[in-house]
């Protein structure tokens, strides 16, 4: 989708904020907020990454990266089941006025054990299909001018562009939002180049590329 | 460079450790999780995922030339052998730098990184300024953050939007040859293996 958080080639954003010696989680809650959204055993219907980038765009802006995810999850949570709006207002209603009063605990060595194999677990290969690749290494290609209200993975700076193809992935899941009631697509991948004036014209800096993995169907031809 | 006012400065942090406490109560109530799975997740990318993984594969592709010949051609696999697996690492490239080329990693659409081997990124990786001008202008960014590059260099911007993750391979320092590897490893920083320092 078209929203504030596809912003490669944006201005406005200044400098980059750098902090020495940055801690892995800046507040207790960031890293609880990570292990809950990463380990509770329950989906975001649509995708995570396209539920954060549903925020409205001034909403996206304020929050900081653990307030999306914590966002983003929650409301998954919420359209699956988990639990319901009510619970939830009344939790956050408890906690506000009794802010020395901490979560219950519970603890099952099984689970720490579970959560800790597929922490590491090797992430296994997309499934190879059966059409042979449409594009090899060496050809033209532009990536298509597309806009999908859903999630994509084609940011804007490149739509349109013309670039060549470096490197082929083999097969991979399409990320992108599938039409209503289908499955994600499995196509295949490759590593695009993409020069630096084509992408950024008169403006680009002196001998900058860019490369940028991209599924088949975000791709054309060039003769 | 600037300090962050945008990320954890929020004036919605306090409301935020709220929320986090009762989506936590809610989540242990209904036993949809429990406290030692937080606790030793947040232990983990704390202490034991972090960049010394990525430097450790780094300084044995420094010393070991078939090492470094794998890392290449199966970034992968290579990490496999030294056990760096998991979340996020479906899939690792690691890019050389050498003396023409230089190679900076971003995810313009969010944060994608190689947690197997760098652990979580840090906020300015994540920040809106770096997602949004590092494909544009990569020289400035660069030096921003100190590095100088001549025009020669060609500096490749890598926009990790996949489930392909990628890590940068720098060039070992002059001199330090004679080093053992645990000195070596000293050496290697988180920012050069994402590629916006040189060592």
């Amino acid at each position: 989708m078209n929203s504030i958080h596809d912003m490669g080639g944006m201005h406005g954003f200044g400098e980059i904020p750098y902090e020495e010696n940055e801690p892995v989680f800046h507040a207790a809650w960031e890293g609880r907020v990570y292990a809950m959204a990463m380990y509770t055993p329950v989906g975001v219907p649509g995708g995570f990454r396209y539920m954060i980038e549903k925020m409205a765009p001034a909403a996206y802006l304020d929050a900081s990266y653990y307030e999306k995810w914590m966002h983003a999850r929650t409301q998954g949570m919420l359209e699956q089941g988990a639990f319901t709006q009510k619970e939830l207002d009344e939790k956050i209603e408890f906690f506000k006025n009794n802010p020395e009063v901490m979560p219950p605990v519970a603890t099952d060595s099984n689970r720490v054990e579970k959560a800790l194999k597929a922490m590491y677990k090797q992430q296994p290969a997309d499934p190879a299909q059966p059409d042979p690749p449409q594009f090899k290494v060496g050809d033209a290609i532009r990536a298509k001018n597309m806009h999908p209200v859903g999630h994509t993975r084609l940011p804007r700076y490149c739509r349109g562009k013309r670039g060549v193809i470096t490197h082929y992935y083999e097969y991979w899941w399409v990320d992108d939002t599938p039409p209503a009631g289908e499955e994600h697509a499995i196509e295949p991948l490759y590593r695009i180049k993409f020069e630096g004036k084509e992408l950024w014209g008169d403006e680009a800096e002196p001998n900058q590329v860019l490369y940028i993995d991209m599924f088949e169907s975000y791709l054309d031809r060039i003769a | 460079m600037g300090h962050d006012h945008n990320h954890h400065h929020s004036h919605s942090a306090a409301d935020a450790e709220i929320r986090a406490k009762a989506l936590e109560a809610l989540l242990v109530e209904k036993g949809l999780i429990t406290t030692d799975v937080i606790d030793e997740v947040v232990r983990k990318y704390e202490e034991d995922i972090g960049p010394m993984n990525g430097a450790r594969v780094v300084v044995r592709a420094w010393t070991e030339p078939s090492y470094k010949k794998w890392l290449l051609d199966d970034g992968t696999a290579a990490a496999a052998d030294m056990g760096y697996t998991g979340k996020e690492g479906a899939k690792i490239v690691v890019l050389e730098n050498k003396p023409d080329v230089h190679n900076v990693v971003v995810c313009t659409l969010c944060s994608c990184y190689p947690w197997p081997l760098l652990g979580l990124p840090p906020n300015w990786y994540k920040s809106y300024a770096y997602r949004s001008r590092v494909v544009r202008e990569p020289r400035k960014v660069l030096s921003e953050f100190g590095l100088e590059l001549d025009e020669n260099v060609e500096v490749r911007v890598w926009d990790s939007n996949s489930e392909i993750r990628y890590l940068v391979l720098p060039e070992q320092p002059d001199g330090t040859e004679g080093l053992s590897a645990a000195e070596l490893t000293e050496l290697v920083t988180r920012d050069s293996m994402i590629g916006v320092a040189r060592l």
